[in-house]
């Protein structure tokens, strides 16, 4: 399983846990399969296809547009956060 | 009470006034609406020419409800120079230095701390912090030092050391970071996710950047109440660009400017230039990974970028980038010229200043504000290397006058 850490405003998808365990071998279908048991999830996140503007999406601590985005590949035990893009500075 | 709602700047759903910085909708930035209307009644240039030189003269303008929260170190209202000399130099009619270095703890940041930390305190928060490129950890610190706030500072572990020293001594929780800005900030991000702190930047930050606002309010009542033709600006997450801009759109919506036509142009280094590179190519905001001398301005995934390129394109301005020895040489020009010490994010200002001037995309009859917005004697790690040593002397006369005449004798040979 990864370990998905979600923003406040997602947190009604996890009933107000802030990081939830999911499966899936991209954060792709990660998203989707969070999707099937709490649907509207993935639409709060992806547009056309692609990570919506005012989201970034890390994995391992790292931002996915320096990886393939959301096909960057997951492994068992790797941690997801799905965090707003507008923050500090 | 002259604030009514935040508002989600991307879809306009409104919320109540509360630590949120985000639309839950869209995740869009929430922004404070005022009442201008009410404003209006309430202020005049007369009111504000009357009160203390503090940011605090825009009280109206600023989403604080009560004075007794307010925590006033005396920022802002700092120096507005003629800058002839500086002018000559780079070939301009007439160009003006706002020169922001002399804030309480030596930058801008002083005017946003001061008023998220006023909010925090009306939120009722006991801990704020923040994550920095250094000086809003030093802002942050002295400000709940004042307040007597718990506080916690997140900084990229390879900070300028002058930064750290001066955040230590106001004896906050520093905690460094082994990684960039842009890693110690999505980092605070979790953890504002999970401790009921007001990180001034983060869930605070619709307060926060309300306080750059004042920058665009001070530099148009120190021209005798208008708006400069450009103002030149540095841009790290491009939040003080936009509220600079705000700023002064809000003068003209209350009437006191005539029009704010101010074309707003953005400096960064070419090491870490994300929104200038989006506004040249048409493309949408790519993240870099910084890799410049310059450490203030290096964010290489802005929050407020995209709207950055926006002000920049609708207010007619254009955005440069400076190289690393072109930075230095900008400290140095500004010092020599103006007497004004600043630190890497300065020279990045006059040094893509001095490039735009030059490429003709700044007209050299144009009036030009440059926003100097950080103090030299944080940087100094950085200039030294770029300095020779001064020669040294025994202290004897004789000695001297060998110096000086081999110095004249030199010269001499040079014509
Ligand atoms: C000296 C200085 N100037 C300008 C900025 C730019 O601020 P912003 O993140 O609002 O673009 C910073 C940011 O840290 C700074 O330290
Ligand atoms: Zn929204």
């Amino acid at each position: 399983m990864v370990t998905v850490r979600l923003a406040t405003p997602l947190r009604k998808f996890s009933d107000g846990k802030p990081e939830i365990q999911a499966s899936g071998k991209t954060i792709r279908e990660i998203i989707e399969n969070i999707d099937k048991a709490k649907p509207g999830f993935k639409e709060r996140i992806i547009e056309n296809g692609e990570i919506k503007q005012f989201i970034n999406i890390f994995h391992n601590n790292e931002d996915v547009r320096f990886k393939k985005g959301l096909d960057t590949e997951v492994a068992e035990d790797d941690v997801i956060s799905i965090l707003p893009a507008v923050s500090g500075g | 009470m002259t604030v009514i709602s935040l508002k989600c700047r991307n879809c306009g759903k409104r919320y109540p006034v509360e630590a949120i910085s985000i639309c839950e909708e869209c995740f869009g930035p929430l922004e404070v609406e005022y009442d201008y209307e009410a404003i209006k009644e309430k202020l005049s240039k007369e009111k504000i020419e009357k009160r203390a030189p503090t940011l605090w003269r825009y009280r109206e303008l600023l989403p604080v409800e009560s004075d007794s929260s307010i925590v006033d170190l005396q920022a802002g209202f700092t120096p507005l120079h003629r800058a002839d000399n500086l002018a000559e130099a780079l070939g301009l009619k007439e160009l003006y230095i706002k020169n922001d270095s002399v804030n309480p703890t030596f930058s801008f940041k002083d005017r946003v701390v001061s008023v998220a930390v006023s909010k925090a305190i009306e939120f009722g928060f006991d801990t704020v912090g923040c994550a920095s490129t250094g000086n809003l950890a030093n802002s942050v610190a002295a400000h709940a030092a004042k307040a007597k706030l718990n506080c916690y500072i997140f900084i990229p572990a390879n900070l300028n050391l002058g930064k750290i020293i001066q955040t230590l001594a106001y004896d906050p929780n520093l905690i460094s970071v082994e990684g960039n800005y842009d890693d110690v900030n999505r980092l605070c991000t979790e953890i504002a996710g999970y401790y009921n702190w007001g990180f001034v930047n983060i869930n605070l930050r619709p307060f926060y950047s309300e306080g750059s606002k004042t920058l665009g309010y001070e530099v148009a009542e120190q021209l005798g109440w208008r708006a400069p033709e450009r103002a030149i600006i540095p841009v790290a997450s491009g939040s003080l660009l936009t509220k600079i801009y705000k700023g002064l759109k809000e003068f003209e919506t209350l009437g006191l400017i005539d029009s704010a036509d101010t074309r707003i142009t953005a400096a960064q280094s070419e090491g870490c230039s994300p929104v200038t590179t989006a506004f040249r190519t048409g493309e949408p905001i790519k993240p870099v990974k910084p890799n410049t001398i310059e450490k203030s301005l290096a964010i290489g995934n802005p929050a407020d970028g995209y709207y950055a390129v926006k002000v920049i394109k609708e207010s007619g301005g254009t955005a440069g980038a400076a190289s690393d020895p072109e930075i230095i040489e900008g400290i140095k020009l500004l010092a020599k010229t103006e007497g004004i010490f600043t630190e890497t994010a300065g020279g990045v200002v006059i040094a893509t200043l001095k490039k735009l001037v030059e490429a003709g995309e700044i007209d050299r009859d144009e009036s030009v504000v440059a926003y100097i917005t950080g103090n030299g004697l944080k940087t100094q790690d950085v200039l030294a290397n770029y300095l020779t040593k001064p020669p040294v002397i025994k202290p004897d006369l004789d000695a001297f006058r060998e110096l000086v005449e081999k110095k004249l004798e030199k010269e001499v040979v040079a014509w």
